[in-house]
């Protein structure tokens, strides 16, 4: 019985690398022939390459280098080049964007945010080069392109947060940090700046669609391990016979909850809550500052917000000078 | 075995994760059922009673010829009785300078003189403690304070700031003034100054705590980015670090800004964050002068006070404890504060002010 409760992956194959499908004209050729290494093989496929990296995948290791690059050196410098001190502040240390005086200009001076706009500049050309490479890979495979627009959501919410809520609402003060402490700081300050962030009905929607992201991915892999010891995690012609690990799953919820996914509409359901998350999170950063500035009041308003007994407590501010 | 190494490696799992603080506890709830509104504090912390000098002697009568008359040079305690005014010079050399004794401000050949710049800055404390009873009774209630609330025994007090250097130029050793791990941003990533942005009493550079919109839509009216308000965010984690509570024993969590969601502590520490600004305007900016530099900050401002100079971890300075009423000599009228000059510099100069000129007067 133990045999199907694994923590590893039991099986690995060994042989002459599987090199892929010929590729189209024009295509470059791929990097390396594929070798084999027996801890990959314990988590994924014990294949390692051949890779294709193509132009775009070049240029975004460069522009990303160049990005991780500039942020950890100015890092390195603001503890004097002490890679000591690098290594023990690192969770305080930061990139940080320019000051509210400078609004939303590109011309910076480096140590003041100049910098900060760099390194972003780099890595976006990095991301959006790296979303080019996952679109086309996957049109030369003939496959969908979903991978490529679960990504885009990913990069809305980004792009949202340090370039196009900035850009709206004027001022690159508005935009993070980039630093481990300082961007969780930085998500604190926003939140008290804008009236408490949990009000945003979009950030709700967020919320609810992340948790609900783990929820499916625990219901589906618990699902796929549990009717392993059938061979669920192979899918293959199982979906009409009688008795198979696929039937067993899907009787399994239907059975518990009433009603199941089926192999195809769970991965659907995964795929949308997944998107989802960033794609609702990134509309309430974008409203919030540009058409709400207190979330609170708007959440009154809209009579979403729970009421508490009023403490009788008044704004010493209205009451007369103070401490007289 | 297995069965066993199994259920003994649970158990330290679960020990490990939530054992991080076995000692006993205490709570409090200071709001609304659900809101989260209450106070978790450790029980020795919670019980511990704080180190409170006895008074000197029984408090004596406050009959009796006026210290003023008796001695030459009393500015602010010469309405209480000689008697009087005794007992509480030797309780401030316990106070504040329990081992150098009344030499730490006076000459002793001349008790009147105000040669040492301590003793000048003495009576102007004096002038700020009597100002705090009488006048800031909305945050120090009936308790009041003495010398002894912020110095503790020390010539400075523990828990003091000033004004910071200038930001460096480059990026080289440049945080930027934050991102350093410090207890004036409470070890977090937060600005390190922000006390200088909002507490110095100078209502020309001191910016407004609030920093939440009275409107729903963005308007004019406040137009604050989110770094500028990052320090805010650092001066409420002083506050609390200052008090040992939360956020939660002011504000309600659901909105930080409405008044008539939070406790009544809340209104409390309004008017202590003006008592501060009070404090360190009108008092002890005016003693710049008076001060030697290694007794001021990098910017030549001297030492100011902050939440934590008094309240030193406790959300009531010493639990609460009424050590002032043992002194009604810090309770008089408060005295508008005297133009301070500079102290008697060590060569003697032409008397000029007012107490230069009691000072010849007591001389001789």
């Amino acid at each position: 019985m133990a045999t199907y409760q694994n923590i590893f992956t039991q099986v690995q194959l060994r042989g002459e690398p599987e090199a892929g499908i010929a590729l189209p004209p024009g295509s470059e050729p791929r990097i390396g022939k594929g070798s084999f290494n027996h801890l990959m093989g314990l988590i994924g496929h014990a294949q390692i390459g051949p890779v294709y990296l193509g132009w775009t995948g070049v240029f975004a290791l460069i522009f990303g280098f160049f990005a991780i690059e500039i942020i950890g050196l100015n890092m390195l410098a603001s503890v004097g080049w002490n890679p000591i001190q690098f290594v023990r502040m690192l969770p305080w240390l930061s990139l940080e964007p320019p000051g509210p005086e400078y609004g939303f200009t590109p011309f910076v001076p480096l140590a003041k945010g100049g910098w900060w706009i760099m390194a972003g500049f780099f890595l976006t050309t990095s991301i959006i080069l790296w979303w080019v490479r996952t679109y086309t890979r996957a049109r030369a495979l003939g496959m969908g392109t979903h991978v490529a627009w679960a990504f885009a959501s990913a990069i809305w919410l980004y792009l949202v947060l340090g370039f196009i809520r900035p850009f709206f609402m004027g001022s690159w003060a508005e935009s993070v940090p980039f630093g481990i402490f300082p961007h969780l700081d930085w998500t604190a300050a926003f939140s008290i700046r804008y009236g408490n962030l949990f009000y945003n009905p979009f950030h709700a929607f967020s919320i609810a669609f992340l948790y609900g992201s783990t929820l499916l991915f625990a219901m589906h892999g618990a699902t796929i391990l549990a009717v392993g010891r059938y061979g669920g995690e192979r899918e293959i012609e199982q979906i009409t016979d009688r008795g198979t690990a696929s039937e067993r799953a899907a009787l399994f919820w239907r059975w518990t909850m009433g009603f199941n996914a089926t192999m195809e509409s769970i991965h659907r359901w995964a795929w949308w809550f997944a998107v989802l998350t960033t794609l609702t999170g990134g509309i309430g950063i974008l409203l919030t500052g540009t058409v709400v500035d207190n979330w609170y009041l708007w959440a009154q308003q809209h009579g979403y917000a729970p009421m508490y007994p009023d403490t009788g407590v008044i704004d010493p501010a209205t009451l007369g000078s103070a401490g007289q | 075995m297995k069965r066993t190494i199994a259920i003994a490696a649970l158990a330290s799992a679960a020990l490990t994760l939530t054992g991080c603080e076995l000692a006993p506890k205490q709570s409090a709830q200071y709001g609304h059922r659900g809101t989260g509104m209450d106070q978790v504090t450790l029980k020795k912390v919670a019980m511990a009673k704080d180190d409170v000098p006895a008074p000197p002697y029984d408090p004596p009568s406050n009959d009796g010829p006026r210290a003023g008359a008796a001695y030459q040079n009393v500015q602010v305690l010469g309405d209480v009785s000689e008697e009087q005014f005794t007992y509480t010079m030797a309780a401030i050399t316990a106070w504040v300078s329990p081992e150098q004794g009344c030499n730490y401000c006076h000459n002793p050949e001349n008790m009147a003189s105000d040669e040492k710049y301590t003793k000048v800055a003495a009576r102007k404390m004096l002038q700020m403690t009597r100002n705090i009873n009488s006048k800031w009774n909305k945050h120090v209630a009936s308790t009041g304070v003495t010398c002894w609330t912020c110095h503790r025994g020390n010539a400075i007090p523990a828990n003091y700031w000033a004004l910071p250097e200038a930001g460096k130029n480059g990026i080289i050793g440049n945080r930027h003034g934050q991102n350093n791990p410090v207890p004036a941003s409470a070890y977090s990533s937060l600005p390190e100054a922000s006390l200088a942005l909002y507490l110095t009493g100078d209502p020309k550079t001191d910016r407004s705590i609030r920093v939440v919109s009275d409107t729903l839509h963005p308007t004019k009216a406040n137009e604050l980015s989110i770094k500028e308000t990052e320090p805010q965010y650092a001066l409420m984690n002083h506050l609390s670090t200052s008090l040992g509570v939360n956020c939660t024993f002011c504000h309600n969590a659901q909105a930080f800004k409405p008044w008539n969601i939070s406790t009544p502590k809340r209104a409390t520490a309004w008017y202590g964050l003006r008592m501060v600004r009070d404090i360190n305007g009108q008092y002890i900016s005016s003693l710049k002068d008076v001060f030697p530099a290694h007794r001021k900050g990098p910017m030549g401002d001297p030492f100011k006070v902050s939440c934590a100079t008094c309240h030193q971890g406790k959300n009531k300075p010493m639990g609460g404890y009424k050590m002032a009423k043992d002194y009604p000599a810090l309770w008089g009228t408060p005295m508008a504060p005297l133009a301070t000059p500079a102290a008697a510099p060590a060569a003697p100069a032409a008397p000029a002010a007012p107490i230069a000129a009691a000072v010849s007067t007591a001389t001789h």
